[in-house]
């Protein structure tokens, strides 16, 4: 069974509430969080990657709660043309998605290892990383 | 016996489609099989490439003549302005100059998404530019107003003229403040927490003719992917040699001023570049050939990454406040493996001049070579060597 990815966006009520907890414990989900930003002071968002069969409920669990879920279908891709194979992105990366393949130094991207953080996007000294909806 | 070769030779050779050329890295490994002597005796010509950005770059345009006549006195292409005090009609377009409506850093760290190295692109790119001028008017050039739209190959003439070009090295930055810091050698995570560094080393031109032997003024070169030359030494100039452990090394020094028809140049090898934080600039294609003429100058075309370092500097605070003095030395060959060591912490590394483009040049010109139609030229004048002992001076304040 291939995971689902989701984003989640909530409200700083529930960033105090376990429920990635729920989602294993109650809906026996294998939960991998992909990101995660969680601040009781403000609106908070997950990039989560479930797996189990009873995933839909473990979503409508989420959206009786006031969570927003969503299919994650954005993408970064990278725009060949664009890019220069320069590496700049490779040093700010977090998950090593974008990396050099040595000896070339060629900038390989993997959307695998992708957490959407888009610094590559900012950083990219070509606009070369863009967001694809 | 060691080998002498004069330009003449080579160049009859080239001609012949008989002369043997091999690339900065190709040469390493020649070196390595056979040794020094023998790869200087069998090697005519070594080619080098970088591909990076590269500030203090800019093109000279010359837009012809309206009707009526006009004198420009402030000129934007594309909303992004260019210097027009030469001559009625001239201007040049500088790589860092920003779009008139550019927020720069007021939403810090700002995108500086279109500049001037942006605008030099386009034209490139036989994309149409608008050109917007004003002039005060006179008896000869009566005309106050102009907007129309120009490409690259309607004006008369367009010379990229980068007055400083092709660094001969250049530092490794880290960052040891508690805050990301936004600069020209991108982003620095703060507690050391990476290191970026922009050379292409063993391929890089001048860390590979360190003294200045062979390349000088009048030297002809692969720029932005046509024919270009060395006009002059760049500024900043200051070229020396530092010793590190024990070993004679090119330091940051030495550049140089090239100059060619942008016309016949490509997109590929000029591309218009954005620091988030800091501003735009352009990238710039250089490739440069190396007469082995002699053996000593086999020997500093053959050094590899291994034996060529990169002064590790604090953009935080050192470099800022112009405090002297660095965190040490860092060779290519380990900031290429992604990894180095500073104040006994390991931190990850990443380049912002492309290896993969630095190798397409050096190849590209040794194609050109070995067909016969890129003939090396002796410079008509050296430039300043390391024995020269040019230091640099800072701005004094009253």
């Amino acid at each position: 069974m291939s995971p689902k990815r989701i984003v989640l966006r909530f409200g700083t009520d529930i960033s105090v509430k376990p429920i990635v907890y729920r989602l294993v414990k109650d809906y026996d989900l294998v939960v991998n969080i992909v990101k995660a930003d969680v601040n009781p002071q403000k609106e908070g968002t997950m990039i989560l990657e479930v797996t189990g069969d009873q995933s839909e409920n473990g979503l409508n669990y989420l959206r009786n709660l006031g969570v927003s879920v969503q299919a994650l279908n954005q993408e970064i891709v990278r725009n060949e043309e664009k890019c220069v194979m320069c590496g700049a992105c490779t040093g700010v990366c977090p998950t090593g998605a974008l990396y050099l393949e040595r000896p070339s130094m060629e900038v390989r991207f993997d959307g695998d290892q992708c957490v959407f953080c888009q610094l590559c996007v900012k950083v990219c000294p070509m606009w070369a990383m863009e967001v694809s909806l | 016996m060691s080998v002498e070769k004069t330009y003449a030779e080579i160049n009859a050779k080239i001609k012949a489609g008989k002369a043997v050329v091999v690339t900065a890295e190709e040469l390493i490994t020649l070196v390595e099989e056979k040794g020094l002597s023998k790869a200087a005796q069998e090697v005519d010509v070594v080619t080098t490439g970088t591909f990076a950005p590269m500030c203090s770059s800019g093109a000279f345009l010359s837009f012809g003549h309206t009707k009526p006549r006009m004198k420009m006195q402030k000129v934007w292409l594309n909303g992004v302005a260019a210097y027009t005090g030469i001559a009625a009609v001239d201007a040049y377009i500088g790589a860092t100059e920003m779009h008139e409506d550019d927020p720069l850093n007021s939403n810090y760290p700002g995108e500086f998404r279109y500049g001037g190295g942006h605008v030099i692109s386009d034209l490139v790119a036989r994309k149409p530019v608008k050109l917007k001028a004003l002039g005060y008017g006179t008896d000869c050039y009566p005309r106050r107003n102009l907007e129309t739209t120009i490409t690259l190959d309607e004006i008369n003439e367009a010379i990229l003229f980068n007055p400083r070009n092709a660094y001969q090295n250049y530092n490794c930055a880290v960052n040891l403040t508690d805050r990301t810091i936004y600069t020209y050698m991108g982003m620095i995570k703060p507690h050391l927490g990476n290191a970026n560094y922009s050379t292409a080393g063993q391929l890089s031109p001048l860390l590979k003719d360190p003294h200045f032997k062979t390349i000088g003024v009048g030297t002809k070169i692969f720029l932005g992917g046509g024919i270009g030359y060395v006009a002059w030494n760049g500024t900043q100039h200051f070229p020396s040699m530092i010793d590190v452990e024990g070993k004679e090394l090119g330091s940051a020094g030495g550049t140089l001023a090239v100059t060619g028809d942008l016309k016949q140049m490509s997109p590929r090898w000029l591309v218009g570049t954005s620091y988030l934080g800091y501003g735009a600039t352009l990238s710039v294609g250089i490739g440069i050939p190396i007469p082995i003429l002699n053996e000593e100058i086999a020997r500093y075309a053959a050094k590899k990454d291994e034996e060529l370092f990169a002064p590790v500097v604090d953009y935080g605070d050192a470099y800022p406040s112009f405090t002297p003095g660095n965190l040490g030395y860092v060779s290519y060959a380990d900031l290429k493996s992604g990894k180095i060591t500073v104040n006994g912490k390991e931190i990850p590394t990443a380049p912002l001049s492309s290896m993969p483009r630095a190798r397409e040049i050096a190849t590209t010109l040794k194609g050109w070579i070995q067909k016969g139609e890129f003939q090396l030229t002796e410079p008509v004048k050296t430039l300043p060597s390391p024995a020269d002992g040019f230091i640099a001076h800072s701005i004094k304040e009253d």
